[in-house]
């Protein structure tokens, strides 16, 4: 989802930062448990990062904002493992199989933990020359895709120059949807506050945003 | 949620698709093992080492898979320096992308959405709620986490610390500052 209420850059009404002293890793054992099936499911093979994502932005507007962020993952979890018919709805509340598993790719063993830890690679060989360079104006397009995409609202339609290129790498916007990585050229775009939140703008703001090439056009 | 998340483990596991003694040892690792000390291992050896440092800066990913630290970092890992003209702050306002590798596991604040609805639009406001006052000309540069490129905050080495070694500039690092939503640790109070 485009529009959902994940994408809160710029958004105002919802507070202070309340940082917490001595902020433990977990809150309470069930947090822990959430993150760590994430992982050991994610292993798996069964979706992609943007499907996680994307599972997280179909939320309804007022689950997201009163559940904290590992109720959302588990929330998330049970939703896309019904979905993808891995497990039944009548299991979750029988809480017990009542049918044999289906076979995946493969299932995290305990030996197997050290090397799950480490990021995955999203660098791609390229499709294509890169379309702009360091120094190049440019302008995000607006777009407002019903599907999942990473150009955040606030820095659509928006003039900047890209400040550098990461290379070439898989597109949130298709392989969240199931259309295949299609690989594209990831560029740091830097845009002026004054360009994204108007002339009252604090003058020694700057933000950058990590943009895909489909989501820009020269200016 | 206790019980929620305890019958979908036990779901999952009777189904085959996980092993509860890999969900452990996951768990583990990112108590004890995965958070931001390897951070500050990193900084505290770039404010050592010029040449650690320009290496940081040029190839965030390859200077510290020369650490030797316990992860391999992402392909995508972007050291970010703070000097006295630019202060960098990271956020994700879409979820909540976090270099894992070298943090750990992000704290609950960054999550939230006062934190991730402000941070590129107010903040100096943001760095208010955490205490922090800059010059009001120092630039200050947020980088919204968008894609798998990950970005840590070099903050500027304290004065004062003349000599000091790497193991004691490591205490001086903190989480916060590493985010930048914070500054380094006092050296008159650390020592």
């Amino acid at each position: 989802m485009t529009d959902g209420i994940h994408d809160m850059g710029g958004m105002h009404g919802f507070g202070k930062v309340e940082p917490e002293e001595n902020e433990p890793v977990f809150h309470a054992p069930w947090e822990a448990r959430t993150l760590a099936l994430n992982r050991a499911l994610g292993y798996t093979g069964i979706w992609t990062i943007d499907q996680t994502r994307a599972g997280i932005e179909r939320l309804p507007p007022d689950v997201y904002l009163t559940s904290s962020y590992y109720k959302k993952w588990a929330v998330r979890l049970e939703n896309l493992l019904v979905e993808l018919g891995l497990v039944g709805a009548d299991e979750l509340k029988a809480a017990h199989a009542l049918r044999p598993g289906k076979e995946l790719k493969r299932k995290l063993t305990a030996a197997d933990v050290p090397k799950s830890l480490s990021r995955g690679s999203f660098s791609r060989p390229a499709q294509a020359a890169a379309r702009f360079k360091p120094g190049d104006r440019v302008r995000t397009r607006i777009i407002h895709p019903a599907t999942h995409t990473r150009l955040p609202r606030y820095a659509r339609g928006r003039t900047g120059i890209i400040e550098a290129l990461r290379g070439c790498h898989v597109f949130p916007d298709t392989v969240a949807i199931g259309k295949g990585e299609n690989p594209q050229w990831l560029y740091t775009v830097l845009f002026e506050g004054r360009e994204l939140w108007g002339e009252d703008t604090d003058p020694t703001l700057k933000v950058s945003i990590e943009a895909f090439e489909p989501y820009l056009e020269p200016a | 949620m206790q019980l929620r998340v305890r019958a979908l483990e036990t779901v999952l596991a009777e189904k085959g698709y996980i092993d509860p003694a890999a969900l452990d040892l996951i768990i583990e690792a990112y108590e004890t093992k995965i958070g931001p000390h390897n951070g500050a291992r990193v900084v505290a050896k770039a404010w050592s080492d010029p040449g650690f440092r320009r290496a940081l800066l040029d190839d965030g990913s390859k200077a510290i898979a020369s650490l030797g630290l316990i992860n391999r970092v992402g392909d995508h890992l972007i050291a970010v320096e703070n000097t006295p003209k630019r202060h960098n702050m990271i956020v994700c306002t879409l979820c909540s992308c976090y270099p894992w590798e070298v943090l750990g596991l992000p704290p609950v604040w960054y999550k939230s959405a006062p934190y991730r609805s402000r941070a590129v639009s107010d903040p100096r406001g943001v760095l208010a709620d955490f205490g922090v006052t800059l010059p009001s000309d120092t630039d200050i540069r947020v980088w919204d986490s968008t894609a798998e490129t990950r970005f840590i905050v070099l903050p500027m080495r304290p004065s004062g610390t003349e000599g000091w070694g790497e193991d004691k500039l490591a205490t001086l690092v903190t989480r916060d500052c590493m985010i930048g939503t914070g500054l380094p640790k006092n050296p008159r109070e650390a020592a």
